[in-house]
């Protein structure tokens, strides 16, 4: 530690601590532009110049250590100003040089109002230029569907350029010529092939990077804006959805250090135009093979009149990837009064369940923990597409010092480099046998990581391979105290959710795919989109988008998205989060749990909660760890891992493939959303080509 | 710095490889950096590519060495396009580097350059029969032989325009040239007559050693006694930094000249001035004169701007529509004219 003295207040810091890390903790607010924390430093904006005690010259306080300042006469610590005369001329020059370049068109720009050279010019400028001269003019580039550029406004931070390389990982972005010629661009400008390109138009400190599906159509003084959690995957990023009126706006990362740092998935941020096209907006009834708009009370007599003497045997009940907590909980209560054992949350036929513990099938080494990790074998996934922002984690843990890495599955580009060991469950046996030269890798490791994804257990031999890993966890000394390193990535939002509610067959049921191929007269299909249901069954449908599971739906009933309820979701992890209402479902549509709740008492079955508060405090009673927002409840591994590995099983010979196909198509949502088609369109394009 | 841009389409090769020389080069400069540090090479790796290609570096030619060094292309393609010596556009068989820089243009680089702009055309162009094309560089270090172009690998110097012509004559129809200085001057010797270094002492050894000679010359006879060390700090302390060793006329108030005095080695004054904020680097803050006003723009944007100095304290010009006269033709209707008595206006919007 080091002792600093920053205007006139006496800090203590590490001594790699920058001066503005310093003066940050000391309560002095130091303006910047290339700085960012995640970021490495770049020093070239020179707007937190400080000035130091017995140097010459104002300094850059973003790349100046503590540890680099010298002590005074007497050994008095190092003393900082920031609020000084010079400082305040050296920020006023600064800012003027800026500004020479920099185009007046606020009033048509997308960054007005939210837009930090803008502010920061109120703050540490002067109002005029001694600038006489032409203002440079440079050309705006393609960067794709998502990222819309100015780049007359461009400032030179270089804070997407390092973006791209360091965090996502595709060092697509780069300043070619020099100095005043000096452009951001691509190459030959491509557009960037990135999962998480659109956040560099919120890394963005000037308007020369905005968004492109969203620009034009809003002020950011306009929106109101509602902390919510992210659903398009298992990772449950933090994210605050900005809505006018009762529409959505946007959607923008929010800081979760735990989960996704500030970094979100495009999908999570562009889906915002799927929340408004395709939607349910009115109950429907099928007669005579055709849909009809019809009324609550009809839809409930129809279900109601078809219900009524069914064998519960056959009726069944599937929950799809996005329904939050609240209604599975309601639909399983209902189905439990009705007598039903028929019902399952696993449509894409995994096989994790609650049967093995709770740590069978959470991310255990939670997502922050990838950067303890020493050793990481990759199972069965591709968590790129996946899980984005795991294999962000992925990615800072390998660029602070390359742990070995493995992967049995697709050999995919991870953004990262790591040894590929096989396609399928026999390069898993020859590990867990000893056979191959990684395992010494994971048995020398203090914490090391078996990451596996849905792509090596939503298939028939899934229980036989998933106990296998578990052996090979146990073998290399994965769990232990102090320690789970065997983490399940899962790809659905509400996955987890329902496995901690116990939302799989019961006594005599019968699974999800069994279901969809036949033998049930009645069929309740919660959010399903993603499986496809033999004809034969009277199908109820409650969802949000006219997709698949509607296509196929006898009644419709139209339920409200994550933006429109209050919803609880776990993620991966088992992280219990609360995604926040920030609009109303549009026309009809109801939100979800009321719908069930309006239901029972039809099906004469009433549900005992009136409210979302008497339904919540009823699941808090029955499932605990539900009341724990914002929290992991740990699982014990340990016993989990121990059930799985003694399972056995003879695994298949088939590769391991990602269950995701199209990382932008994954969900009801997105498929709605006329941006994620463009971006799959692309996507597709650029894997032709890649593959030329 | 002229304005650069890559070649258009149409004259970018097809394909390009790298020749075997240029492969065993680059695996020559590669080996010179650690393992995984092949990047550093690259540089070199694009100046022999340029070399390969006739001078100049072809967009394949850039993926070439990206993939050559296992980088991004864009990361090459940052290197290539800030290096002027990269010519990213076909150069012609002779490409003449013109220095414009200050000594060569006192010593009549523009005659030079307008023989450039007669024979061959603009410059970064290359002529009808391929042979040249130029461009003008900044100071290429052969000031004392000014004006001078470098063509190709070479440089030739003390041009006039007589030279110069006859000099481009040559090599467009392929007779030898010389190198160098083009009036017959070696290297950089004096130009008309040798004034310097004349006289003969200088070569033949006499003066080696000279500087002792003086030295024990002015050497006091006789040896007197040294003071210890000691003694002579507690005699005349000195700070601890040696000096320069130039005369030093008073003595100087350092810390340790004051611990010698019994004094306390910094003063509690200059402490507490030292300490002192606005005494640090500090700026004196610029204050308002009375009278002067802030500097502000010539340019106002109403129709009618007032001035207080003129005794015209506000508009005199009708600011309410009057009722019936279209939008268009309303008297307080402004078209910028005001502001930019330079642009014409077309107030009928005829043309468009």
């Amino acid at each position: 530690m080091a002792k600093i003295i920053v205007d006139g207040v006496e800090v203590d810091v590490p001594a790699e601590y920058t001066l503005l890390q310093a003066a940050e903790l000391a309560g002095a607010e130091i303006p910047r532009f290339c700085f960012h924390e995640r970021l490495s430093i770049a020093g070239n904006c020179r707007m937190c110049l400080v000035e130091v005690k017995g140097a010459p010259k104002p300094v850059a306080s973003c790349a100046w250590g503590v540890r680099d300042c010298r002590p005074g006469p007497n050994g008095e610590p190092p003393e900082v100003f920031t609020k000084s005369p010079t400082v305040k001329k050296a920020r006023e020059g600064v800012m003027e040089f800026l500004l020479i370049n920099h185009p007046l068109d606020c009033p048509i720009c997308d960054q007005g109002g939210q837009c930090d050279l803008q502010d920061q010019a109120m703050a540490y400028g002067v109002d005029t230029s001694r600038f006489h001269e032409n203002k440079r003019a440079v050309t705006d580039k393609y960067l794709g569907p998502l990222v819309r550029t100015s780049m007359n406004r461009c400032i030179h931070c270089t804070r997407c350029i390092r973006f791209t390389a360091e965090v996502a990982g595709v060092p697509d972005l780069g300043a070619i010529w020099r100095g005043e010629d000096m452009e951001i661009t691509s190459y030959l400008e491509k557009a960037l092939g990135s999962e998480l390109q659109a956040n560099v138009a919120d890394l963005c400190p000037v308007g020369a990077l905005t968004h492109k599906p969203e620009s034009f159509h809003y002020r950011p003084w306009e929106l109101a804006r509602t902390d919510s959690v992210d659903v398009m995957d298992a990772v449950g990023s933090s994210i605050r959805v900005d809505y006018r009126g009762r529409e959505v706006m946007r959607i923008l990362p929010r800081v979760n250090e735990d989960v996704n740092e500030e970094w979100i998935t495009d999908k999570a941020r562009h889906i915002v135009d799927g929340l408004r096209l395709q939607r349910l907006d009115r109950p429907y009834l099928r007669e005579n093979g055709r849909l009809r708009p019809a009324t609550w009370q009809e839809a409930f007599g129809a279900i109601a009149a078809r219900m009524k003497g069914t064998d519960p045997k056959r009726i069944g009940a599937i929950v799809g990837d996005l329904p939050a907590v609240e209604e599975m909980y309601a639909l399983k209560l209902l189905m439990q009064s009705l007598g039903v054992a028929n019902i399952d949350a696993r449509q894409d036929g995994t096989v994790l369940s609650p049967a093995y513990g709770r740590g069978s099938y959470l991310f255990n080494s939670t997502i922050s923990g990838i950067e303890d990790a020493d050793a990481i074998l990759i199972v069965g996934s591709n968590p790129r597409i996946e899980g984005s922002l795991v294999n962000v984690r992925i990615r800072k843990r390998w660029r602070v010092a390359p742990p070995p890495i493995a992967l049995i599955g697709e050999n995919v580009d991870l953004t990262y480099s790591y040894e590929y060991l096989g396609a399928g469950p026999e390069t898993l046996s020859d590990l867990a046998a000893g056979k191959h030269s990684f395992v010494e890798k994971l048995k020398n490791a203090e914490r090391p990581l078996i990451i596996v994804g849905q792509g090596a257990l939503s298939r028939p031999d899934g229980l036989a391979i998933l106990s296998a890993v578990a052996q090979l966890a146990q073998s290399v000394g994965a769990v232990k105290e102090g320690w789970s390193g065997l983490s399940v990535l899962h790809t659905a939002a509400s996955r987890v959710g329902a496995l901690d509610l116990g939302f799989v067959p019961g006594e005599g049921g019968v699974t999800a795919r069994e279901m969809a191929q036949g033998g049930m007269d009645v069929l309740f299909n919660l959010g399903a989109d993603e499986i496809d249901i033999a004809p034969g069954a009277f199908v109820i449908y409650q969802g949000t988008h006219g997709d698949r599971g509607a296509h196929r739906a006898d009644v419709i009933l139209p339920g409200a998205t994550y933006t429109e309820k209050s919803g609880t979701f776990v993620n991966t992890e088992g992280r219990v989060q609360i995604a926040n209402r920030a609009a109303f479902a549009p026309g009809d549509a109801r939100e979800d749990w009321a719908i069930l709740r309006a239901l029972s008492d039809v099906l004469g079955q009433r549900l005992p909660f009136d409210s979302l508060n008497a339904l919540r405090q009823k699941l808090y009673a029955d499932h605990p760890h539900f009341a724990a927002v914002e929290s992991v409840q740990p699982a014990d591994a340990a016993a989990a891992v121990q059930a799985l590995a003694g399972l056995g099983g003879t695994p298949g010979r088939e590769a391991f493939t990602s269950p995701i196909k199209d990382f932008y198509l994954t969900n009801p949502i997105a498929r709605a959303s006329g941006v994620m088609a463009e971006c799959s369109a692309l996507a597709r394009e650029l894997k032709l080509e890649a593959a030329e | 710095m002229a304005v650069r841009k890559l070649a258009p389409e149409e004259l970018q090769p097809e394909s390009f490889s790298f020749s075997p020389e240029t492969e065993a080069f680059a695996d020559q400069q590669i080996a010179k950096y650690p393992p995984g540090r092949q990047a550093s090479a690259v540089i070199a790796l694009l100046w022999k590519v340029q070399e390969q290609a006739g001078g100049w570096v072809p967009r394949k030619a850039i993926e070439a060495v990206a993939a050559k060094l296992d980088m991004p292309v864009i990361r090459v393609m940052e290197v290539a396009t800030f290096y002027t010596m990269f010519n990213l556009e076909p150069v012609g068989k002779y490409f003449i580097q013109f220095c414009g820089t200050t000594p060569c243009m006192l010593r009549g680089a523009g005659d030079i350059k307008k023989v450039l702009e007669r024979r061959i055309g603009e410059s970064g162009h290359i002529n009808p029969d391929g042979t040249f094309s130029w461009l003008e560089v900044e100071c290429l270090g052969a000031c004392s032989n000014a004006p001078m172009v470098q063509i190709n690998d070479d440089y030739y110097e003390d041009l006039t325009v007589d030279n110069f012509e006859k000099l481009l004559d040559d090599l467009a129809s392929g007779r030898p040239v010389r190198k160098g200085s083009q009036i017959g001057r070696n290297r950089s010797e004096p130009f008309q007559a040798v004034n310097t270094l004349k006289d003969p002492s200088l070569y033949d050894g006499s003066v080696v050693g000279a500087w002792r000679k003086r030295f024990e010359e002015t050497t006091p006879e006789g040896p007197t006694e040294e003071p210890g060390l000691e003694q002579r700090a507690a005699e005349n302390p000195r700070a601890a930094k040696p000096d320069s060793g130039r005369a030093i006329g008073r003595v100087i108030e350092t810390p340790a000249n004051r611990a010698a005095e019994g004094k306390p080695p910094i003063d509690a004054k200059d402490r507490a001035d030292a300490a002192s904020k606005d005494r640090a680097t500090a700026v004196e803050p610029r204050t308002e004169e009375a009278g002067i006003k802030a500097p502000e723009s010539s340019k106002s944007y109403v129709a009618n701007p007032s001035n207080p100095e003129e005794g015209r304290p506000a508009s005199t010009m009708p600011t309410t529509p009057v009722a019936g006269t279209p939008p268009s033709e309303a008297e307080t209707r402004r078209d910028g004219s005001e502001s930019k008595p330079d642009v014409v206006v077309d107030k009928d919007n005829k043309t468009s």
